[in-house]
């Protein structure tokens, strides 16, 4: 981030082909260019900037082109256009597997993969390089004379017993509009039956959807927001003000932790550029970058055996089963079913 | 004549190659066993797996008024990564229309409705994929509509165990292989070895050894060791009979050739006439020499049957060596030969058949004389040289010519120079099969300025 304004940045608003819609699009340039390393990303430039920097320090020969789209975009690029990047980028695990599943991605192997832990590789395509917790974001103030909830339980008595207090102060994702959104929620509903009873509750006190976490941090900072259930801690950790207020709740029941991953597309024109970036994000060095520079907890086996209450979305082809139309029409019914009341 | 024989082929390597070539059966057998099972097993523990997610998504299969109702779980999923990190495909067919999931997956042959899952491989986008397919009959309102779950899954998972399987049953056939080749080798060094040990000690015989073979031997040999034995005892025979053949036939012409011989004295005696003296002299010399061959013939039998089975006593060389030159003084003194003998001060003692002995000395010593131009000299030592007692005998006669001692020990050999003088050529080959017989050496050489000097030698006690 601190890195934003002294690279040689530039927000490319030129001649684009791609028919997917893009968020953001910038060049990173250097002086003798010999290749030029193309990565499509649901995250954020500014988070990758510092990464970026670093990367082109070791390889100076290569200009980076970084292409910021949603998770949903992204995976209909690489799904439905062939769109040619080197590296795919996603917060969106089910759409990432289900690009490697349906062999849209390349392998890719080396010392830096081989020393991921088993639950953060899927075959030697998709690789996860950042571990985020989700998280529940609260207002103290909102909360002023009760304990702040602990576990879905808490939360679910709460709301039910205080209605005044939390009508139309309550924020969650619209898994319609967001693919990250729709995962968390989905990943919810398969760890627990709480979260239906969650959503049932939430459903009655006139919630507010959002489309991306940083909206419901800027909500919750505002105050229009007395808690936000399913935020991206990583974001929140980065994003919410000190000031004494508002608080990171990671519940204890569970909390998903997210994996976002990077893979390789088979139609990429340098996979092998693609891949020493790959293997850049999961070096030591890499790994301290992404914790110091870009503000994402990088993978940590100890970590996460650490903290009982952490479960990673696992990255299997259970995954694909939620990305089934039918399954995910039938999962939009029961969700909107309990959360929108007339 | 030699035969021309086939190269001579080896038991011991053509049973090491046969147990070899069994070895290396038994071994691939192994690796393609363990291979071929290790498939099977895996390959039923996958498609069981794979079996019971297709079966868990078709108990899903509800149908309700307007449609079939579809909800594909989670876990049926899931438990598909839960052996292996294979890609997973599924297409779900309600009345041949493809619902959802890939619409290119192959269905499979079967129609009627199927309650367990039907197993099939297919190749599907570039690779090899397990189906698992259920049909179900879901009434839909009043009608029966018939559904096909249809689960697939790469197999590398599978070939990876398989191949790690395989490496083991290759590793563990080539070991098999070792030891059997081990075990090959001894087995045959084993088996030969009586065989060997036989060879061997019939090989280390002397030539003149004709003891049947009295080793123990397995089973398999005894009969060829008894033909064995059977031909020894055949070939002694007729050598025994033969041997007594000479020894008869000499014995009988030596008695009347003596008999002749004295008669031919006597009148030699009691004729003044030079011619008649003469005749009569040429007449005993030939009746000498016919004597001598016969004595010959007699000695080489004695020789041949003492070397077999002979008496082993002690006694002084030069005791012996001294008596044969006395016996043979009267011979030298008809060509007015002298035998110059020096002999040592003490006594050398061998250990041997003092009669082959005296034998050989007796032929030496008399060959020296028999070859030895008349009034002439002929020099008879003994000495102690090392561990050896040499009897060294010289003349001045016409040497071997350009013979090797080798040449002339030979039954019945004589030298290329010798025509004039009457033989058998059964002299050296007593003297040389006594030396041997005894641990000894016989050797010829030529003289300088000529003459024939023999050295014969026998080891000291």
């Amino acid at each position: 981030m601190r890195a934003f304004f002294t690279a040689l940045a530039l927000i490319c608003v030129t001649f684009t082909t791609a028919a997917f819609e893009i968020e953001e699009e910038r060049d990173f340039p250097v002086d003798s260019p010999r290749a030029e390393l193309r990565i499509l990303s649901t995250t954020d430039t500014v988070t990758f900037a510092p990464l970026i920097d670093a990367f082109q320090r070791l390889r100076p020969d290569v200009s980076v082109h970084y292409t910021v789209a949603s998770s949903q975009e992204v995976f209909q690029a690489i799904y439905g256009e062939n769109a040619a990047f080197d590296l795919v980028i996603s917060s969106a695990m089910d759409l990432q597997m289900k690009l490697a599943n349906d062999g849209f991605a390349a392998s890719h192997s080396s010392p830096e993969t081989q020393s991921l832990p088993q639950w953060a590789y899927w075959r030697d395509q998709l690789y996860a390089f950042a571990q985020e917790p989700v998280v529940m974001i609260a207002s103290r103030l909102a909360f002023d004379g009760l304990d702040l909830p602990q576990t879905r339980q808490d939360l679910v008595r709460l709301l039910r017993d205080h209605p005044d207090r939390f009508t139309g102060r309550i924020g969650t994702y619209d898994p319609q509009l967001s693919g990250a959104g729709y995962l968390f929620a989905t990943q919810d509903a398969r760890q627990s039956d709480t979260f239906w009873r969650l959503a049932e509750v939430m459903g009655s006190l006139s919630p507010k959807l959002y489309g991306a976490s940083g909206d419901m941090i800027d909500a919750l900072t505002k105050g229009d927001l007395a808690v936000a259930y399913n935020v991206l801690g990583s974001y929140a950790r980065a994003r919410l003000p000190l000031d004494g207020d508002s608080v990171i709740v990671e519940l204890k029941d569970f909390t998903l932790t997210l994996l976002r991953t990077a893979l390789i597309p088979q139609t990429a024109g340098d996979p092998v550029l693609g891949g020493a970036f790959l293997d850049f994000l999961l070096s030591e060095n890499g790994r301290r970058l992404i914790r110091d520079e870009a503000g994402l907890p990088p993978i940590d086996e100890q970590a996460l055996a650490a903290e009982q209450h952490l479960r990673p979305i696992r990255l299997d082809p259970g995954l694909l089963v939620y990305v089934d139309p039918i399954k995910r029409k039938r999962f939009l019914a029961e969700w909107n079913a309990a959360i929108i009341h007339p | 004549m030699r035969l021309a024989l086939p190269p001579p082929r080896s038991i011991r390597r053509r049973l090491i190659l046969q147990l070899l070539v069994v070895a290396a059966l038994l071994a691939m057998l192994l690796y393609f066993s363990i291979r071929s099972v290790a498939r099977d097993a895996v390959e039923t523990t996958q498609d069981s797996v794979l079996g019971a997610a297709t079966t868990a998504i078709a108990e899903q299969l509800r149908g309700s008024v307007d449609g079939v109702e579809i909800d594909i779980l989670y876990s049926a999923f899931s438990m598909l990564g839960s052996i292996s990190e294979d890609r997973v495909f599924y297409r779900i067919i309600v009345a041949d229309q493809t619902v959802t999931g890939y619409e290119d997956l192959p269905v499979p042959t079967e129609t009627a409705p199927l309650l367990t899952p039907i197993y099939y491989t297919r190749n599907f986008r570039d690779t090899q994929v397990r189906i698992a397919a259920v049909i179900r009959a879901i009434l839909v309102g009043r009608t029966s509509v018939r559904v096909q779950v249809l689960v697939a899954q790469t197999r590398q998972g599978q070939e990876a165990i398989v191949a790690t399987m395989a490496n083991r049953g290759a590793a563990l056939g080539l070991g098999f292989f070792a030891v059997a080749a081990l075990l090959s080798l001894l087995t045959a060094n084993t088996a030969l070895r009586p065989l060997n040990y036989i060879a061997g000690a019939v090989g280390r015989r002397g030539p003149q050894d004709l003891r049947p073979v009295t080793q123990e031997a397995p089973s398999e040999m005894v009969p060829l060791i008894t033909s064995l034995n059977g031909f020894i005892a055949r070939l002694r025979g007729a050598l025994s009979r033969t041997e007594t053949f000479i020894t008869e036939a000499a014995h009988h012409i030596r008695t009347p050739l003596a008999t002749v011989r004295a008669q031919a004295e006597i009148a030699l005696r009691q004729t003044e006439d030079a011619d008649t003296r003469q005749t009569l002299h040429r007449m005993i010399r030939a009746i000498e020499d016919s004597s001598r061959s016969a004595s010959q013939l007699l000695d080489h039998a004695t020789v041949v049957y003492r070397t077999d089975q002979r008496a082993n006593e002690r006694f002084d060389l030069g005791d012996l060596l001294r008596g044969v030159v006395r016996s043979l003084d009267p011979t030298a003194d008809l060509k007015d030969l002298i035998l110059a003998t020096s002999l040592p001060d003490d006594a050398l003692t061998i250990e041997g058949d003092r009669l082959l002995i005296e034998s050989a000395l007796r032929n030496l010593i008399d060959n020296a004389i028999k070859y030895s131009p008349a009034d002439n000299r002929i020099g008879i030592s003994l000495i102690r040289a090392n561990e050896s007692a040499m009897i060294t005998i010289t003349d001045d006669g016409r040497g071997i010519g350009s013979l090797a001692t080798g040449d002339l020990v030979g039954r019945f050999k004589r030298g290329g120079n010798v025509a004039d003088v009457v033989g058998s050529g059964l002299g050296l080959t007593i003297v040389d099969e006594v030396a041997t017989a005894h641990g000894g050496t016989l050797d010829l050489q030529n003289r300088e300025g000529g003459g024939t000097c023999v050295r014969f030698s026998l080891p000291l006690l």
